[in-house]
């Protein structure tokens, strides 16, 4: 068997998360006008300031061209045969009793039991399943240390002077084309609160997952780290197969005041389409951290899923000696295709920046890593050091770097490596002599050329990462 | 033990290197393959390892009694087939210790064995450590990342310590070495050996078998053994080379 045929064995692995859940949805009609935005907004109750605020975003958005600069090729949905509002029913819950039955099988399947989730682990999730959350656990602890977790919707209504601070102010609704769209109709997402001075004692944890076919999903996050305060926050997801393109433009927005850190961790396995390039989700999500003062953001995200990816972490680097770094695996296989990257803006003094991209590519599939590195005409001392390595498994697939470097000051350092490998016949010979088949020899060498990224992740997250990318690349491991 | 029958094999390109090796070896024995370079020594060491990019044309490989040549390099592997490489690759970002546990929990698995425990591990880790005169930090490592030629050789004799094959194959594992290493890696095979077991020493040197005495040694030319001894056929070799063989041959 040639190395080829070995790969393709491998890497044709089907996707293993492949079902969907069957509940009553309300769904509003497919289709976006100011009609859509108000019955939207109004089936949220929301208050007047945010219609408009929607209103202006959806403006803003029609004035806009979707973006073409992306490496990736695929057919523009059709943003008038999107349904843009659907709720599982019931709404209400209280506990864990409530929650629909079929809902809770869906997180069993995925391995995440909430009740488990609960007792053993210590993790508080808020959770998103299409669109609106129907638990939040872990409220009362997180309530003792003025902690607010909760989805953007009740903060809407409960914290509205928090939200209208903020929302809006790292990424603005003219920022780009899916961020306009997003803020003209996210449905929900997570909103978290670091007080003052507040070390957040667990991790904070959201599990998305896109449920409702023909359902775009918009969600909104924004992650406040007051002065002084810690949070590391996980977002994970996995989606059923389906046969059909769907849109997800997610915005999350990080505000880490002086001295604050946030660490913010991303395992993204959405549906990528079946081995012919069929289906699978279209990403695009804008993400972006603003630091003050000595604050900190660090991005990781381990990216697997999705047919198409248009993602770019970024921090904008505004305090003094603030510090921003950016952790990426992205794992291309079959016809998938990913634009991924970041940008990190020094505007401070002595702020620092670490970027460590690594791209995995089998299949027909392609992976760019697209980068800015910019140096403000203030920033002085600022140094940032990046490393975009890619692996390539068989002939087929593609891998491309695009880093962009402005320098407005003499006194800024930025150095960049990149490498761009294979893994060799000889490295699965040697592992397969020490008994391992190619399929954990794949595994093993992955994870070890992943490995300064796998370890910024918090552990039981890591080890679910490292089982993405086994089912991704291998199949039957994991 | 390992039965090698009028073993032909080459490039997929066509081009013949074994030309017909016969070599039996039987438990507790020792044999040195030595030979000019192209004589196809490493070839025949990747023929019974199975590397896929060699191609058998002929004859056949045994282990006990039964034929190796339709098994994967894993499956031989598993039989107790050990191949102790004369590059070792580097795995970056893998670590001794995780590259060692996934091995060695490979070969459990297919005696339908569970993974070893933490405990058991880290103490036979160590114990072979030792043996290898190899400090601990050694485990943490990156896999033969940035190793010199004598780590990376005695971390080959590590691993088959800690996997303890049937058959060993050195191929060239004095190579690279000086002195103090060649003697401390010979001290590992020499402890790892026993009457259940064999090792083939592939050499270009008699240099290594002043340390691991080979009961048999046999010299490989163009494909073929052409001479086989005992030890002091080595030492005839040291003293007069390969061209008295050649010429021997050159008749034939």
């Amino acid at each position: 068997m040639s190395q080829d045929e070995i790969l393709e064995g491998v890497t044709s692995a089907e996707y293993k998360y492949g079902f969907t859940t069957d509940f009553e949805s309300d769904n509003l009609p497919p289709g976006l006008d100011e009609d859509v935005i108000r019955a939207l907004s109004a089936k949220k109750n929301e208050p007047e300031w945010l219609t408009d605020w929607r209103l202006e975003a959806f403006r803003i958005w029609q004035s806009m061209e979707e973006p073409e600069w992306a490496n990736v090729r695929y057919t523009k949905p059709d943003y008038q045969a999107i349904s843009y509002y659907s709720a599982p029913v019931k709404k209400q819950v209280n506990s864990l009793d409530e929650v629909d039955p079929e809902l809770l099988k869906t997180f069993e399947k995925l391995g995440i039991s909430l009740d488990e989730q609960k007792r053993l682990s210590g993790v508080a999730m808020d959770v998103v399943v299409d669109s609106v959350s129907v638990a939040t656990t872990f409220k009362a602890t997180l309530a003792e240390k003025g902690i607010i977790f909760c989805s953007i919707s009740d903060a809407v209504h409960e914290h509205p002077e928090l939200v209208r601070k903020y929302l809006g102010t790292v990424v603005p609704r003219t920022d780009n084309f899916f961020a306009a769209l997003n803020s003209a109709v996210f449905t929900d997402g997570s909103f978290c609160y670091i007080p003052k001075g507040v070390r957040c004692p667990m991790e904070l944890s959201t599990y998305f997952r896109i449920n409702q076919a023909g359902t775009g999903q918009f969600e909104r996050t924004l992650l406040i780290a007051d002065q002084g305060s810690y949070v590391s926050y996980l977002e994970g997801c996995t989606a059923p197969s389906r046969d059909e393109n769907q849109l997800h433009a997610a915005v999350v927005e990080l505000v880490a005041l002086d001295d604050a850190e946030i660490k913010y961790s991303t395992v993204q396995n959405w549906y990528p389409g079946d081995a012919e390039g069929k289906g699978g989700v279209f990403n695009f999500v804008t993400k972006r951290g603003i630091c003050e003062k000595r604050a900190k953001i660090s991005w990781t995200q381990v990216e697997t899923g999705s047919a198409v990816t248009w993602k770019y972490p970024s921090c904008i680097l505004k305090g003094d000696d603030s510090v921003g770094e950016f952790y990426s695996v992205a794992v291309t296989n079959h016809y998938q295709q990913a634009d991924t990257g970041t940008k990190m803006i020094h505007l401070g003094k002595r702020t620092k920046s670490t970027i460590i991209s690594k791209g995995i590519c089998a299949g027909h599939s392609n992976g760019s890593y697209r980068g800015l590195v910019k140096m403000g005409p203030r920033a002085e001392g600022a140094r940032n050091f990046s490393q975009c390595d890619s692996l390539l498994m068989g002939d087929g697939c593609g891998s491309h770097t695009f880093p962009y470097i402005e320098i407005q000051n003499k006194s800024a350092q930025v150095e960049h490596e990149a490498t761009t490998s294979k893994i060799g016949e000889d490295q699965i010979f040697y592992c397969n002599q020490r008994g391992m088949d190619t399929e954990a020899a794949i595994a093993l060498i992955v994870n070890g050329y992943c490995k300064d990224v796998l370890k910024q992740l918090p552990m039981e997250f890591a080890v679910e990462a490292q089982k993405l990318l086994a089912i991704s690349l291998e199949g039957s491991v994991g | 033990m390992l039965s090698i029958q009028n073993l032909q094999a080459g490039l997929a390109d066509g081009t013949s290197i074994l030309k017909g090796i016969n070599l039996e070896v039987k438990p507790g024995e020792v044999h040195a393959i030595m030979g000019p370079n192209g004589s196809g020594k490493s070839t025949l060491s990747s023929v019974v390892a199975g590397r896929e990019e060699y191609e058998v044309t002929g004859g056949d490989v045994l282990l006990d009694g039964e034929s190796l040549l339709d098994c994967s390099p894993e499956e031989r592997a598993h039989k107790g087939i050990f191949l102790s490489f004369q590059y070792p690759v580097e795995i970056p970002g893998v670590s001794v210790s995780n590259f060692i546990k996934t091995a060695l929990n490979a070969h459990r698995a297919a005696r339908g064995e569970g993974p070893l425990e933490a405990a058991l591990l880290l103490k036979k880790m160590r114990e072979k450590l030792e043996l290898l005169e190899m400090d601990k930090s050694f485990l943490s490592r990156s896999l033969n990342e940035g190793f010199s030629g004598g780590e990376k050789k005695r971390n080959e004799i590590f691993q088959m310590a800690m996997l303890e094959p049937r058959l060993a194959i050195l191929d060239e594992t004095d190579s690279g070495l000086d002195i103090d290493a060649l003697r401390i890696v010979a001290q590992g095979v020499n402890a790892l050996k026993s009457p259940t077991n064999a090792v083939v020493v592939i050499t270009h040197y008699q240099r290594l078998l002043e340390y691991i005495v080979p009961d048999y040694v046999h010299v490989l030319l163009h494909g073929k053994i052409v001479k086989s001894g005992t030890k002091d056929l080595a030492l005839e070799l040291e003293e007069r080379g390969y061209d008295w063989i050649k010429k021997e041959n050159a008749g034939k």
